[in-house]
């Protein structure tokens, strides 16, 4: 009884802030502005996330959450698939080749776990206007792509595939590529989902470098252009459609996390250990 | 542990290893050399000359009283959020772990937060305890706490404790429940036998054997007070009121985004760049000390 308490209190400490968020977001802004939130939902949804969805909001007239949205989406999306990709081929370069300084790429890789872009924001972006990727998905998406854990991870689970595999697959006359496709991706599967769901939140929950790669608007993210449309935090922000704007903003991540909970929980366990 | 059978092949394994060496080598190394490079130099105001100045930065940087005051904060924003993330994560993680009927109910319902976005959740956050219209700012004030954490810089930092530790205990409350999960149910009935009660057993056996999960997610928790939570003060506080909750990954910013400063920016990059280092190492000693087990 008491164990049902004390989870129910605790679901309710981290449900009560998305459940305020959209009532907030079925109220008209003045209802909101005075201070008066109801804790049932108001009759203004419809408006609220028709104008969040196609206009938007906010004190600078801010970008259509449809917009910002697909931004997300195409971020995130390619930022997973990259960084998946890359990683893979990596790990079966170090695990299935012998070849000269083949640790020292694998090290080089590894270091890079110890560089998070906060630390090293001035030199990265003149980088990104030196090669002129400033406001394009590309810059968005390619410096965000390198992924040591991923790499980490494929690695460690090559490295439990037996001998015999490779050797069976060079009896049959099957080559490096060959063997890449139909026996190492078919069996990283697995890990390849998992992976994709922590990844893909990665991408999505990015703040810092869309912040200072994008000034143009229309290639906003969702988390970067909602903070945006609250400007200084003033009651006469429009919070009907920041409130709108903010659930259209969870749901995405929110739903990857719990239709593929299984997967998740694998991949997060996997990746961080 | 090695593969004693493999490819022959020069070119392939260079070609597979290429795209990862560009992107890092593109966008970490490089940056992180110019880093080093520009923290040992002075520009001057219009970026047109720079002089080697060797630790000068480093040591304007660690001389200069407002970054100690910020280095201090981050300290205790820092490890605020992690014991209130991990204390909470724990005890949910116990409760969840106990076999009762609803338990993978309990369980999707506790850990979806992971994936709300710092700066949403700071956003989230700033909508409950806004002064005048968050339902419990306005109700602070009405009972007489006088709430504005635009004014009130204790209040301001209270705030982003709050708002980061929230979205921080699903990640630890996945992490203990996996690490109760994998503790032998023999080793309690044991205890149990012996007559030890579910407090003593609590803490002479089950913690102890999560201790090492829990020193894990601490560096976790630590490193990502540090630098993920940049979202948040930057949504909800600006860093402010003062420089009541600047942190130093937000000074980094400041410093180097809003005011040009480089050469101490990069002085502060380099010192954070030490700092992470030394954080993964911890971090790696502890998977090594676990592959033992």
């Amino acid at each position: 009884m008491v164990t049902h308490l004390c989870l129910i209190l605790g679901v309710l400490i981290f449900a009560f802030p998305i459940y305020l968020t959209i009532i907030g977001s079925t109220h008209d802004v003045n209802t909101i502005g005075r201070g008066d939130v109801p804790l049932l939902p108001g009759g203004e949804g419809a408006a609220n996330y028709s104008q969040a969805w196609g206009v938007g909001g906010g004190r600078f007239m801010g970008v259509p959450a449809g917009v910002m949205l697909f931004n997300s989406i195409i971020m995130a999306v390619c930022v997973a698939v990259g960084k998946i990709a890359i990683s893979l081929t990596s790990a079966y370069a170090v695990v299935f080749f012998r070849f000269p300084l083949r640790m020292l790429f694998f090290w080089l890789i590894f270091i890079t776990l110890m560089l998070p872009v906060e630390v090293r924001i001035i030199p990265t972006i003149q980088v990104m206007v030196d090669l002129n990727m400033t406001n394009s998905y590309q810059g968005l998406i390619v410096p965000l792509i390198a992924s040591a854990t991923a790499t980490l991870l494929f690695r460690q689970f090559f490295l439990t595939i037996p001998d015999e595999y490779v050797e069976a697959a060079k009896i049959d006359g099957a080559g490096p590529i060959r063997f890449f496709l139909d026996v190492i991706l078919p069996l990283s599967r697995t890990n390849v989902a998992a992976l994709f769901v922590i990844l893909f939140i990665y991408g999505w929950n990015q703040y810092l470098w869309p912040l200072l790669i994008v000034n143009d608007r229309s290639m906003e993210t969702i988390v970067v252009g909602l903070t945006k449309m609250i400007g200084s935090g003033d009651s006469q922000n429009e919070w009907n459609v920041i409130m709108a704007t903010a659930v259209l903003a969870l749901l995405p991540p929110i739903a990857v996390v719990v239709l593929m909970q299984r997967w998740f929980v694998k991949g997060l366990t996997e990746t961080e250990k | 542990m090695e593969k004693k059978v493999y490819f022959r092949g020069i070119a392939l394994p260079y070609l597979l290893l290429l795209p990862q060496i560009i992107v890092t080598g593109l966008f970490f190394f490089w940056p992180a050399a110019q880093a080093v490079r520009q923290s040992f130099l002075r520009e001057d105001a219009f970026g047109l000359s720079s002089q080697f100045v060797g630790f000068e930065n480093f040591t304007d940087v660690l001389s200069d009283p407002t970054w100690l005051d910020s280095a201090f904060r981050t300290l205790l924003f820092s490890s605020s959020v992690a014991i209130l993330a991990l204390a909470s994560a724990l005890f949910l993680a116990v409760q969840a772990d106990k076999h009762i009927r609803g338990a993978n109910t309990y369980k999707t319902l506790l850990i979806w937060p992971y994936a709300v976005a710092p700066a949403i959740a700071a956003v989230l956050w700033l909508f409950m305890f806004h002064p005048n219209i968050g339902i419990f700012g306005r109700a602070l004030n009405a009972m007489g706490i006088p709430w504005n954490y635009k004014l009130n810089g204790d209040q301001a930092m209270l705030l982003i404790i709050l708002a980061a530790a929230w979205k921080q205990v699903s990640y630890n409350f996945i992490f203990f429940l996996a690490g109760l999960q994998s503790i032998p149910k023999s080793v309690l009935e044991a205890a149990a036998i012996d007559g030890a009660r579910p407090m003593r057993r609590f803490w002479t056996v089950v913690f102890p054997l999560l201790s090492p999960t829990a020193f894990f997610l601490l560096v976790v928790n630590l490193v990502y007070a540090f630098f993920d939570t940049f979202g948040i003060i930057h949504s909800l506080t600006q860093g402010g009121p003062g420089k009541a909750t600047e942190t130093l990954i937000y000074r980094v910013y400041t410093d180097g985004v809003m005011n040009l400063n480089f050469g101490s920016s990069a002085a502060q990059s380099v010192i954070l760049m030490i700092l992470v280092i030394v954080l993964t190492m911890v971090q790696f000693r502890y998977v090594e000390r676990k592959v033992h087990y």
